[in-house]
């Protein structure tokens, strides 16, 4: 019958004890070497890869990865909350300018590249590829309402509306293809399926005969069994992704690199600039174990030495 | 056909569809919790509870998702338990039955009922920032703290209300102050439904992800936290990390986590079930 004021009396004299911890714990935190990454869900696979082997042999140094989205993360990186950004794009105007009034110096490095899919249903026949033009005419804010049938898009194909799929307006992958694609970022019609988790595209398209749908690779090699890879055609012939022919090049315009972004303030702390080496080094290896594609080699260590050249300038 | 008998038809035909409804919704359950136990219960072993995340699916754990859920949910009691209780019994026992207070009452049910990311936001701007305790694990849990504050003192309230006024009036009778009277006869009366509004609290606490998300709960931590200082993650960020990667592994880990967070809001209700019932046989009038 006592218990919950017995219960009352624990939590109470509970909450006394952790507020008391507070200063014990202020006076550690400089001592442990901490990293703080924030930003890209895109590039968190890999920066989580690198993380995982830098702690086989950094036991000591904390890495911890957030993923508020490049533009999130980019808004703490320019408060100085956080030491790397994450980022499946280049920084952007507004954010070069968030960075400057927070003082924050910063330099952007390649660490991979990415390849933007475009999909179709498995049991979509007619479609071999798409041109750049096409797949334009489908996207571009002025086809709303208007391009909603197949035979629009090229006319020997059939007479029968289509339904698209793509990744949340909020998205790096968004971003890039309607840069890539439309010409402006951000700017597309407004009638698709849209959604943040890319399995439930795969899902969609999968189950839709009359999908179209773009994810980023690496959900394609891990479906090629449901679903229908459909080559681009930027006037040089019909291309498909793959490690090869993004790595030189070859499929534009849908391959884009990811980044991190440094911190200049941050690399004064060794673990940080010791954390960065470490991930330009094993970038090459570790992007093709979790699903993107490696740097060519010579960008690789012209990337390295960027960074070098940014490190000796502090 | 006569009055009696078309009343008779729709007294019983309302039992089969209360009957109906009642087999939706637990069909439903089962069929989720069916697809989730034959997708992920392989997965969990040991090392899937004491692994650090890994990129490999099958060498990754959540050993930092599960402890980061155990800190916030015990922080949050700590401070959203009494604090809630406490305004409850205020609220019932001594504040005057004003305009004032009316209002006060209108706004703690609106309270429940508002968004969860809003408090997210209201987290990140005081606690994060003006308090300085950065995305910590203090900080979160203050923040869910404010989310399941009105839960608790809603139901503190009501568990209050069921006591029976004769109770007081015997407690008064025999010469007990106002405290000792709430102290000894009411609290411990209604400790069942308290403790209800309580779990029913904690268990929307376990689930939350978007406020977490805002005040800065990471997705990659390779240390148990020490203190109410370090930074966190929780199980609901864990498993929406995996589900959303392209390697169908990943989508089996964030299975094998969903039954070990359903394991854990299934254990919660279990004690509270227990206690409530334990509690409430002692209480003889």
């Amino acid at each position: 019958m006592n218990s919950v004021r017995g219960l009352l009396l624990i939590t109470v004299l509970l909450f006394s004890f952790s507020c008391g911890q507070k200063e014990a714990n202020n006076a550690s935190e400089k001592l442990s070497g901490d990293i703080r990454i924030d930003g890209s869900s895109t590039v968190y696979p890999i920066t989580e890869a690198i993380a995982e082997e830098f702690r086989v042999k950094q036991p000591s140094i904390n890495v911890t990865i957030g993923v508020s989205g490049t533009g999130g993360g980019f808004k703490k990186f320019c408060r100085g909350e956080s030491d790397i950004n994450d980022a499946s794009r280049l920084i952007k105007e507004s954010e070069v300018g968030a960075c400057q009034e927070g003082g924050i110096k910063y330099v952007g490095l390649k660490v991979a590249y990415d390849g933007l899919a475009v999909l179709v249903n498995k049991e979509n026949t007619w479609v071999d590829h798409f041109t750049v033009e096409e797949l334009k005419k489908i996207w571009e804010p002025a086809a709303q309402g208007k391009i909603t049938k197949w035979n629009q898009i090229r006319s020997t194909w059939p007479n029968t509306e289509f339904t698209l799929y793509g990744p949340g307006v909020a998205s790096g992958t968004y971003d890039y293809f309607t840069e890539a694609i439309v010409g402006k970022s951000g700017s597309s019609r407004g009638d698709f399926t849209a959604s943040e988790d890319d399995n439930v595209l795969v899902k969609g398209i999968a189950g839709d005969k009359n999908a179209i749908g773009f994810f980023g690779m690496a959900y394609y090699e891990e479906n090629m069994e449901i679903l229908k890879l459909a080559p681009v055609d930027n006037g040089k012939g019909a291309v498909s992704p793959s490690q090869e022919t993004v790595m030189n090049g070859s499929y534009a315009p849908l391959s884009r690199p990811v980044f991190i972004y440094v911190s200049e303030e941050a690399l004064k702390k060794p673990e940080v600039s010791e954390f960065v080496r470490f991930y330009l080094s094993n970038a090459r290896s570790i992007a093709t174990d979790v699903g993107y594609v490696a740097l060519p080699e010579q960008e690789s260590k012209s990337e390295i030495a960027k960074f070098e050249a940014f490190a000796k300038g502090q | 056909m006569s009055k009696l008998k078309t009343n008779r038809l729709i007294d019983s035909a309302f039992k089969y569809v209360g009957i109906a409804c009642t087999l939706f919704g637990l069909a439903m359950l089962g069929i989720f919790i069916g697809d989730i136990l034959i997708k992920g219960l392989m997965r969990i072993d040991w090392d899937f509870i004491t692994s650090l995340p890994s990129r490999k699916a099958s060498k990754a754990g959540i050993l930092t998702a599960w402890t980061g859920t155990a800190w916030i949910l015990g922080l949050t009691s700590i401070i959203a338990i009494p604090l809630g209780i406490s305004a409850g019994i205020y609220l019932e026992e001594y504040g005057k039955k004003s305009r004032l207070a009316s209002l006060i009452e209108v706004n703690i049910a609106n309270l429940a009922g508002i968004p969860s990311i809003i408090y997210g936001l209201l987290g990140l701007e005081i606690f994060v920032r003006v308090l300085n305790f950065g995305g910590s694990l203090i900080a979160g849990a203050l923040t869910l703290s404010l989310l399941i504050l009105p839960i608790i003192i809603v139901g503190t309230r009501e568990a209050i209300k069921a006591v029976p006024t004769s109770l007081r009036e015997a407690s008064y009778g025999l010469g007990a102050t106002k405290w000792q009277t709430i102290w000894h006869q009411v609290l411990p009366a209604a400790s069942g439904g308290i403790l209800t509004g309580i779990i029913l609290a904690l268990s929307r606490a376990i689930g939350e992800t978007a406020p977490l998300i805002v005040i800065g709960a990471l997705a990659y931590v390779p240390f148990v936290a020490h203190s109410p200082f370090d930074e966190f993650t929780v199980l609901p960020m864990q498993i929406f990390n995996w589900v959303s990667r392209p390697q169908h592994e990943f989508l089996v880990n964030g299975a094998a986590a969903i039954i070990i967070l359903l394991l854990i809001t299934f254990v919660m209700n279990g004690i509270a079930l227990y206690l409530r019932n334990k509690w409430q046989k002692k209480i003889k009038w």
